[in-house]
């Protein structure tokens, strides 16, 4: 197990390794940072000598070489943008971004499982067509649409919710919170939704295709024949063994929650990673945008792994083979 | 039980906030697309950026929403010989911190502004040297002639030399090296002072108690938050829910929903920038016709059939929504040394172009890539679309190669050598004065100069550029007026470049909490003349 741990540990350096290569290479598409640095009145000596400045001379290997070189003593650089270190504005941003990407991941796990069951187990109630016509809509609208609706109709037409903004925050130190007040959640709430509508939708189909599936399967026949009650084969039986699929999704799409977050984000002036790095996109913020990036790189090795050590939780067969048990 | 505390606590704070937000206190709240890049007065020259910069700092000489001058933090000057300026300057003005104002803040804030890394020196480019004469009077020395050393002054921004010589802040810092105390903090003499800062979620100021113009500030605000919201449709609910009581700039297809709010206001301003397109006139092959040894754009019959070839009319019906005013001229009006009869655009006449075109040798047109920016002006892509079949009209195979403003900009700069044939650009000239635009644009000077950055075509004309020199040292108005008209007459005649048009500037203002508020015509609000209800 522990071995298991560490190997995925090196996964994760190369794989950072190889998103900090191939982002270095696809910098030089994305244009001249020192042309947003400087104004449009600045001479060429001055633009020569900023280039000489940021290293931009450099060939794009070396370039790597020292920004790795630089991250491996804790320097990320100052932001091209706003000339402050990289490290801080990841710091400030961050809890912004992971308090969106959870409780939009827990929304689409607290309201997609139940919905998931439920039209798997009452397939032909009214209610259940009405969650699939709507996970419909949910599934193909793109993000920001529905963001920009929600906006109309609770900000604008009902005026209940703020329409932009992360307010309502609290100081604990190193992380910068806005779950304990309602004002931070007025906030939350909506961004939260629209991030977590796409996941919900997948997630409650997913959950109900497994189930009709499990439903026809031997075990759960021969434990109606043994006259268990329905509460326990649903969910001591069939529920748990539909989550398998269901874990290994929700971990691809944790990543894809803060990839997304980048819309979300943009949409309510939401004030996280993902906003930071589009404005690093524009301006060619070079140091952001690589430190972003291996980040993102680190954060997916990660997840990959929580999910792979929550299969042992769940599939007693994986645990078995570990300790040397499986016999074929 | 302790976390119920803590949400208790939170909870009133939060019910406190909004009773202060809704309670006599006068908040005004606005938003536009991006955050300030940082409150170092002298390393950046970005438009919100130097806004906000203007609510806090102090300059000698301040511009008013007409672009007229009035004193600052200089009471009086004069003119001593053609290159040394007197200023006295104003007594009893402390900055935010309570350190009183003298005459070495300034010439302090000159050492610092005047440093290399510094994007604001363009502002003192002609200084030779600023010493003190007394406590409160200082001596500016320029290198030559100056005509326009006041319309520069309000781009120098006095700081604190104490404040900044205690946290070891002389060196402006631009993205390389350690953290910059001054961009992060800001102790000035202005109006304003800094309460909070986040970066990309808000910004605070407050009036300053002791700020010594206080009797004569129009606004009464009493707290003003400015938030970045980057998405358009964002930036508009927030104004229609009345989160925010201004915004801007209003993207043009919303200004018709907005006006018909009752509790909204779109008020509408041209800009200083004018947007106009270039051509090359200097290869002697064009780069889309390799192997001819021809450049047409070097004929003037060509370029006027251009000229006659855009339908300028059509453009602001179409694609500006009307928001934009055609223009004649490389300038604005407001610009000092605009040539109110010289602003007749050229007529459309695309008769007039086919015989130009034949005339020239070029009965069938030629092909041509037309480089244009798609995230810089206001639907500057959608104009280049427009343009193309005007010109195919004509006979003229236009590609039309629109990208992202940092590729554009590379690509037509020298950067990159000029590797242009057929471009947009847009020129706000920084001193609001036609000389900029001379220097900038349409002359080329001397190589390395640094004159011409922007002249990507390589427009020349030898006795334009005699002009310029002559413009830059004349220190009579109405003799330099004289030299400026002859320069724009000769460029109009050779059609150096297309002039298309300025702008709209577009604000968002909600009726129902601001009372008035004053547009300036650089796109940005300066909260001396927001007053609130």
């Amino acid at each position: 197990m522990f071995a298991f741990i560490v190997q995925r540990l090196f996964q994760a350096i190369l794989v950072m390794l190889v998103v900090g290569i191939i982002s270095f290479a696809l910098f030089r598409f994305t244009g001249d940072p020192v042309n947003n640095m400087l104004g449009p009145e600045a001479t060429i000596e001055q633009r020569e000598a900023l280039r000489e400045r940021l290293g931009l001379n450099d060939s794009v290997p070396v370039q790597f070489i020292n920004f790795i070189g630089n991250a491996a003593k804790g320097e990320f650089g100052l932001s091209y943008r706003v000339g402050k270190p990289v490290e801080e504005l990841i710091a400030t941003t961050l809890p912004a971004t992971i308090e969106l990407v959870f409780v939009s991941a827990l929304m689409a796990l607290l309201i997609g499982v139940p919905m998931g069951v439920y039209t798997g187990l009452k397939r032909h109630a009214a209610l259940s067509r009405v969650f699939l016509t709507v996970s419909l809509i949910g599934i193909s609208l793109p993000t920001f649409v529905i963001g920009i609706l929600m906006i109309l109709i609770f900000g604008v037409w009902l005026g209940w919710l703020p329409t932009f903004g992360r307010q309502g925050v609290v100081d604990l130190g190193v992380w910068q919170t806005g779950l304990l007040t309602l004002q931070g959640w007025s906030h939350l709430i909506m961004p939260a939704f629209t991030l977590a509508l796409f996941q919900l939708t997948l997630i409650m189909r997913l959950v109900r295709a497994e189930m009709l599936e499990v439903q026809r399967t031997d075990y759960i026949k021969f434990a109606k024949a043994r006259g268990l009650r329905n509460r326990a084969i649903n969910y001591g039986h069939a529920l748990k063994n539909t989550l398998v699929p269901v874990i290994t999704i929700m971990g691809l799409q944790v990543g894809s929650l803060l990839a997304f977050s980048i819309i979300t984000e943009t949409v309510f002036a939401w004030p996280g990673m993902g906003r930071l790095f589009l404005q690093a996109i524009q301006f060619v913020d070079i140091p952001v945008m690589s430190s972003y990036l291996m980040l993102m790189a680190f954060f997916f090795v990660m997840i990959n792994l929580t999910v792979d050590l929550l299969y042992y939780a769940v599939d007693p067969r994986l645990r078995a083979e570990t300790l040397g048990g499986a016999a074929h | 039980m302790r976390l119920r505390k803590g949400l208790f606590a939170a909870a009133a704070l939060a019910a406190v906030v909004g009773f202060a937000a809704t309670g006599e206190a006068k908040t005004f709240r606005y938003a536009t697309t991006g955050d300030i890049l940082g409150l170092d007065p002298h390393a950046n020259n970005e438009g919100p950026t130097n806004t906000m910069k203007g609510n806090i700092y102090g300059r000698l000489v301040h511009r008013q929403p007409d672009l007229s001058l009035e004193p600052d933090l200089a009471t009086e000057w004069n003119r001593l010989d053609d290159t040394t300026w007197r200023f006295k300057l104003r007594e009893g003005v402390t900055f935010h911190n309570g350190n009183p104002f003298t005459a070495d803040d300034v010439v302090y804030s000159f050492k610092r502004q005047t440093q290399e890394a510094s994007e604001m020196s363009f502002a003192l480019a002609s200084v030779e040297d600023i010493t003190k004469v007394g406590e409160h009077e200082v001596e500016i020395t320029t290198k030559g002639p100056d005509p326009i050393l006041l319309l520069n002054l309000p781009n120098f921004y006095i700081v604190d030399q104490e404040f900044m010589e205690e946290n070891n802040a002389f060196e402006v810092v631009r993205g390389a090296g350690k953290t910059n105390f001054a961009n992060l903090n800001a102790n000035g003499t202005g109006p304003f002072r800094l309460q909070e800062w986040v970066q990309d979620n808000r910004l605070v100021v407050v009036p300053f108690e002791d700020y010594w113009g206080k009797d004569q500030l129009m606004t009464n605000v009493t707290e003003a938050v400015f938030t970045p919201i980057p998405n358009d449709a964002t930036r508009v609910a927030a104004l229609l829910s009345g989160e925010i009581d201004l915004m801007y700039p209003v993207p043009l297809q919303d200004v018709q929903r907005l006006d018909q709010d009752p509790n909204v206001e779109v008020v509408q301003g041209p800009e200083l920038r004018t947007i106009f397109l270039g051509m090359d006139q200097w290869r002697d092959e064009l780069l889309d016709m390799p192997g001819s040894g021809k450049n047409p754009f070097k004929d003037v019959r060509v370029r006027k059939a251009f000229a006659h070839a855009i339908d300028l009319k059509a453009i602001q019906r179409v694609v500006m929504r009307g928001a934009s005013t055609p223009t004649g001229l490389m300038i604005a009006p407001g610009i000092n040394g605009f040539q109110e009869d010289m602003n007749t655009p050229y007529a459309y006449d695309p008769e007039l172009s086919k015989k130009l075109m034949a005339e020239a040798g070029y009965p069938d047109g030629f092909p041509v890539t037309f480089d244009c920016p798609n995230d810089r002006y206001v639907n500057d892509e959608a104009i280049c679309t427009a343009i193309v079949p005007m010109l195919e009209r004509i006979g003229v195979d236009v590609t039309l190669n629109a990208q992202t403003k940092s590729l554009h900009f590379n690509k037509i700069g020298r950067a990159e050598g000029n590797n242009t044939s057929f471009y947009m650009l847009g020129w706000t000239p920084g001193s609001y004065d036609a000389l900029n635009v001379l220097q900038n644009i349409i002359t080329l000077g001397e190589e390395g100069s640094g004159q011409g950055a922007w002249n990507s075509g390589r427009y020349s004309n030898e006795r334009v550029e005699e002009l310029h020199d002559l413009i830059a040292v004349t220190v009579d108005e109405d003799e330099r007026n004289a030299l400026i008209r002859e320069a724009f007459q000769i460029h109009k005649d050779e059609v150096g470049h297309l002039p298309l048009h300025q702008q709209a500037l577009a604000w968002g203002v909600r009726t129902d909490t601001i009372e008035e508020v004053i547009q300036r015509p650089f796109n940005d609000v300066d909260l001396r003349y927001v007053v609130m209800k």
